[in-house]
């Protein structure tokens, strides 16, 4: 094994990972007349990719912190990657969910005959390389230019089907990613720049003294941050989700519950840590604001997901909760809460990924769109709606899934602090999951079949749409007795707290 | 020795070649003639900047006359940067205008055309080599009067062409007046026109002469820089003109008045001028105001062209606003933003000018659905664009990371941080109006199937290269950033100093 993932180094690795996608766009943008062979070149691309993180993943594993420093832009400022644990695992869950996704995608797309399937998988290819620039990002600059990045070569995969709702969709999409970024984010990088004369992600902080010193900047410097990384969807600026559900299914399933959203919060928590430091937050009056603004999200979002009767819909307000755990996270600044974190970034991943794929593999079978419309469906896809409990039972928290450990580790964390309100916020999210995420499949098993519909037969997805969603259901039952694995390699984050 | 006229040359190259444009038999010879020596100069150049980046600030003397008494060039390391830029900008556009020319103006004005570019070319570069303040004047006017011929060629295609050269000449006029009425001034107090003898003379003076003549000369140079609110001739002369005029002038003319500028408020007049401030919180003021007013009335224009011109006049507010910091950061990012600018906009003006060869129009309704079309133009332009808004990798982020860098450093009358907020909301506006082009030619239906006009490699290539460049410059900016830093160092360093510095 060890040999096996021994054949680059993990420097090259690195390169490897973000260059093979760009080569696999161009593959796919010349294989454009030959559906097979394109398709099997965004596989081999992905393939790649993951031996790639894989690679940087065990080696960052065995304490080695590999550093690219590609080219200067600026006098003294270079274009640098730099893996960490946090980053090496942001870049394995993409990479590794990148393949069951491109599985996933043949099958629905195809099942659906769509229009202009090679630019999408051209733009899935760009938004892989991209984010693996954010996971392996070295400095602040760097991060901030693949997140534009990625915000840039998503944008075609949410507008894909080019009607007035995606085009609408779209104009929300960019308007809040784009706005936030360079309206708030940006200018936050140039003035840490400015103030430390680096950019360079150090555990602990950049900022020394700056807390102590000038709490005021660095309240505004941590606000500008977290809400400039709007990908994370911390309220208000969480529209963009919701709205970018026009996107085709896969695209909301891998961009919306993996990349780019799980882009954000690995950049609040990245940034949390690397740049301004625990303890430096801990110590800061503004991160108090933000945690309480996240816990209002987490309920606020709960809350609007069970008026939704769009089943994606809901499941778009549901990340929007989710998202705030590991921003919430970020700013509790504990031991546990930062594993909290890091855990629910993997955890979240699987489990929302799951529920996308159900849906969309209902909308493939069945075209439907709508919690009403679906009672009684379980009897026709069992498969499915078993899937879709599994991942909704590991997103609500429940043993032996995933999503129970993140849970735990937040409120022991919040038990740290002695914040009795947060862990009340935890708890009451809780039940609102089991309440917006269950009913959808109990109504479709236990409710008669609509009149009409055959119930005689099992309908289901094709096995293209229906056994990535089981892949990604396993891998919540896998991972939740794998956590202690996963703590232990996330140690190194929190030494010292 | 031909290397001692090093000075000079890239400026007498272009003035003497211009007639001789006139005199070739056919309009495809003048062209590659103008093309080659456009390219000579830019050689040149690039080996002045060279020697100068190396050696220091180059001084010649006409005919051997030395200062005071005959007019001296001298040119510094700014002057070299922007006179390798004009150069650069000629050497690229002329190709491109050989084939785009052709489909705009009449037969018989082509080769009157090409003199034409190639006397304000000269103007240009005299501007920025010349060391006397009255040479000043005269290349400007050189430059101008070409400028207005030039933009009023566009009259075939459109006949508002000839108003907008009318506006330009009047209100470039009376900036021209307004600056030799400031030159007179200095004179009277002076006696003298060479630049750093002015200064030399005018240590310790600050009287109302003075002042005045400060005034008139910034008012001016403001004219001729499109500084708002004095802006009014820009979009009309950039939108009517033809399209290498426009990709010419909105890449050199203004730039070379910025050069002017900075050349009159620190190496003529200089610090220790009590009054310098009050120029500099104007700076500060018009230049935020310019910013958001330009950007905010380029977002309801349906004419493409005209958005991209008064994205220019945005432009310059972020020049001024670096200008007006006074600082070796805020002129270096100006410097930095100068050449950043210039490339990006020719870039755009170059594929505006490839849509309308292709299809005929630069309203914005033309450009639904070009993407499919004209897939090379419209990457190109959203190069372009992308940088206009300052998105990473392209110039447009290194000259906002480095303008607001200068603005983290320096102490204004305006808070910083509500500096900054304006610069990065300015921006959001960009996104906006480039946001606005970008959305009709990628996602709407064009009108009609039609196949349009195949676009030359002549015009194709430039605007690649401009594109290229803007990306270039955007990932690997070192360089220019040390060599602009540099630049605004020896800038402000011969305002502080006395007399000659070499």
């Amino acid at each position: 094994m060890a040999a096996l993932f021994s054949l680059l180094s993990p420097e090259t690795a690195m390169l490897v990972s973000m260059v093979v996608p760009v080569l696999g766009l161009c593959a796919v943008a010349l294989l454009d007349r030959q559906p097979n062979l394109r398709e099997a070149a965004s596989l081999i691309t992905g393939a790649v990719t993951l031996y790639c993180t894989l690679t940087v993943f065990i080696a960052v594993g065995a304490g080695e912190r590999p550093t690219v420093e590609i080219v200067e832009m600026l006098p003294g400022l270079s274009l640098r990657l730099a893996a960490e644990p946090l980053g090496a695992l942001f870049a394995l869950i993409a990479s590794g969910l990148w393949i069951v996704n491109t599985v996933y995608s043949i099958g629905y797309m195809r099942g659906h005959g769509a229009k202009a399937q090679t630019r999408f998988y051209m733009a899935f290819c760009a938004a892989i390389s991209a984010a693996l620039g954010i996971a392996y990002a070295g400095n602040l600059l760097t991060f901030f230019l693949f997140y534009e990045a990625l915000t840039v070569s998503t944008f075609p995969l949410v507008t894909h089907e080019r009607n007035g709702a995606a085009r609408a969709g779209g104009r929300v999409y960019l308007g809040i990613l784009m706005g936030t970024s360079i309206g708030l984010l940006l200018p936050a990088v140039i003035w840490i720049y400015g103030l430390t004369g680096t950019t360079d992600f150090v555990l602990g902080g950049i900022l020394g003294e700056l807390v102590q010193n000038m709490p005021v900047v660095f309240a505004i410097l941590l606000s500008l941050s977290v809400w400039g990384t709007a990908k994370a969807a911390l309220m208000p600026f969480h529209p963009w989700l919701p709205n970018a559900m026009v996107a085709p299914t896969p695209v909301s399933a891998f961009l919306h519950a993996v990349a780019v959203v799980k882009a954000g919060v690995f950049g609040v928590l990245k940034i949390s840590l690397y740049t301004f430091g625990a303890s430096n937050i801990a110590a800061s009056g503004m991160s108090d604001v933000i945690l309480y603004v996240a816990a209002f999200s987490i309920l606020a979002a709960s809350l609007i997901a069970m008026t939704q009767d769009n089943l994606k819909a809901r499941l778009a307000y549901s990340t929007v909760s989710q998202l705030s755990y590991v921003t919430l996270a970020a700013m509790l600044a504990t031991r546990y809460g930062i594993l909290g974190g890091g855990t629910q970034i993997a955890a979240h991943a699987l489990g929302k990924m799951t529920l996308f794929m159900c849906a969309g593999a209902i909308a493939t079978a069945h075209h439907l769109k709508y919690i009403s419309d679906m009672r009684g469906l379980g009897r026709i896809m069992p498969y499915t709606f078993a899937a879709y409990i599994i991942g909704a039972c590991s997103i609500i928290g429940l043993p032996p899934l995933a999503g129970t450990w993140p849970k735990f580790f937040l409120m022991l964390g919040s038990a740290e602090t002695g914040d009795l309100i947060l862990i009340a916020v935890l708890i009451i999210s809780s039940l609102l999951n089991i309440v917006y995420l269950l009913p959808p499949a109990v109504r479709a098993f236990m409710d008669p079949v609509p009149e009409g519909m055959d119930d005689s037969r099992i309908q289901e997805a094709p096995a293209a749409a229906l056994v990535p969603a089981w892949v990604t259901a396993v891998g919540c039952l896998v991972l939740f007795f794998l956590m202690g694995d996963l703590v232990r390699y996330l140690e190194p984050l929190v030494e010292g707290l | 020795m031909l290397l001692d006229d090093l000075p000079v040359l890239p400026v007498i190259l272009p003035l003497i070649a211009a007639p001789v444009c006139l005199l070739l038999p056919n309009n495809k010879l003048s062209g590659s003639f103008a093309t080659v020596v456009a390219w000579g100069a830019f050689i040149l150049s690039v080996m002045l900047l060279q020697q100068i980046a190396t050696g220091g600030a180059a001084e010649y003397a006409l005919g051997g006359w030395a200062s005071p008494l005959g007019i001296v060039y001298r040119i510094d390391l700014a002057g070299a940067i922007v006179m390798s830029l004009v150069s650069l900008m000629a050497a690229v556009t002329l190709p491109y205008a050989i084939e785009s020319i052709r489909a705009e103006i009449n037969g018989y004005q082509i080769s009157a055309f090409f003199a034409m570019f190639l006397i304000c070319f000269a103007g240009l570069m005299g501007v920025v080599a010349t060391g006397d303040a009255f040479n000043v004047f005269v290349f400007l006017e050189i430059s101008s009067l070409s400028t207005y011929t030039l933009v009023a060629l566009g009259a075939k295609r459109d006949r508002r062409a000839l108003t907008a050269a009318f506006t330009y000449l009047v209100l470039g006029t009376i900036g021209a007046t307004f600056f030799v009425i400031g030159l007179g001034l200095l004179y009277q107090v002076t006696g003298t026109l060479n630049m750093l003898d002015i200064n030399e003379q005018m240590q310790g003076q600050d009287n109302k002469v003075v002042r005045a003549g400060y005034a008139f000369i910034v008012t001016g140079i403001a004219l001729k820089l499109a500084m708002f609110p004095l802006h009014r001739w820009l979009p009309d002369a950039y939108t009517y003109a033809p399209s290498a005029v426009t990709a010419f002038l909105a890449s050199t003319s203004t730039k070379v008045a910025i050069y002017a500028m900075l050349r009159f408020l620190f190496t003529v007049f200089g610090f220790s001028f009590g009054f310098a401030d009050v120029a500099f919180t104007f700076f500060l003021i018009l230049g935020l105001i310019g910013m958001f007013y330009a950007s905010t009335v380029a977002i309801f224009r349906e004419d493409v062209k005209m958005i991209l011109a008064y994205s220019s006049v945005a432009q310059i507010g972020y020049m001024l606003l670096g200008i007006s910091f006074a600082t070796v950061d805020g002129v270096g990012a100006a410097l930095v933003h100068v050449v950043q600018h210039a490339v990006m906009k020719s870039a755009l003006f170059m594929a505006v000018g490839a849509v309308f060869f292709a299809v005929g129009s630069h309203r914005l309704s033309a450009y639904k659905g070009l993407a499919k079309k004209m897939p090379i133009t419209t990457a190109a332009f959203l190069i372009g664009g992308l940088s206009l808004i300052g998105v990473p990798l392209t110039g447009g982020f290194i000259s906002k990371w480095v303008l607001i860098q200068a603005a983290f450093g320096s102490v204004q009358p305006v808070p910083t941080l509500l500096i900054v907020l304006m610069i990065v909301a300015s921006s959001l506006l960009a996104v906006a109006y480039v946001g606005r082009i970008a959305w009709t030619m990628l996602l709407e239906d064009p009108d009609n199937n039609a196949p349009v006009k195949a676009v030359p490699l002549g015009m194709t290539i430039p605007m690649l290269l401009m594109a290229g460049l803007t990306l270039y410059l955007g990932i690997d900016a070192g360089g220019l950033i040390e060599l602009c830093r540099a630049a605004a160092e020896s800038l402000l360093g011969t305002g502080l100093g006395f007399g000659s510095a070499s």
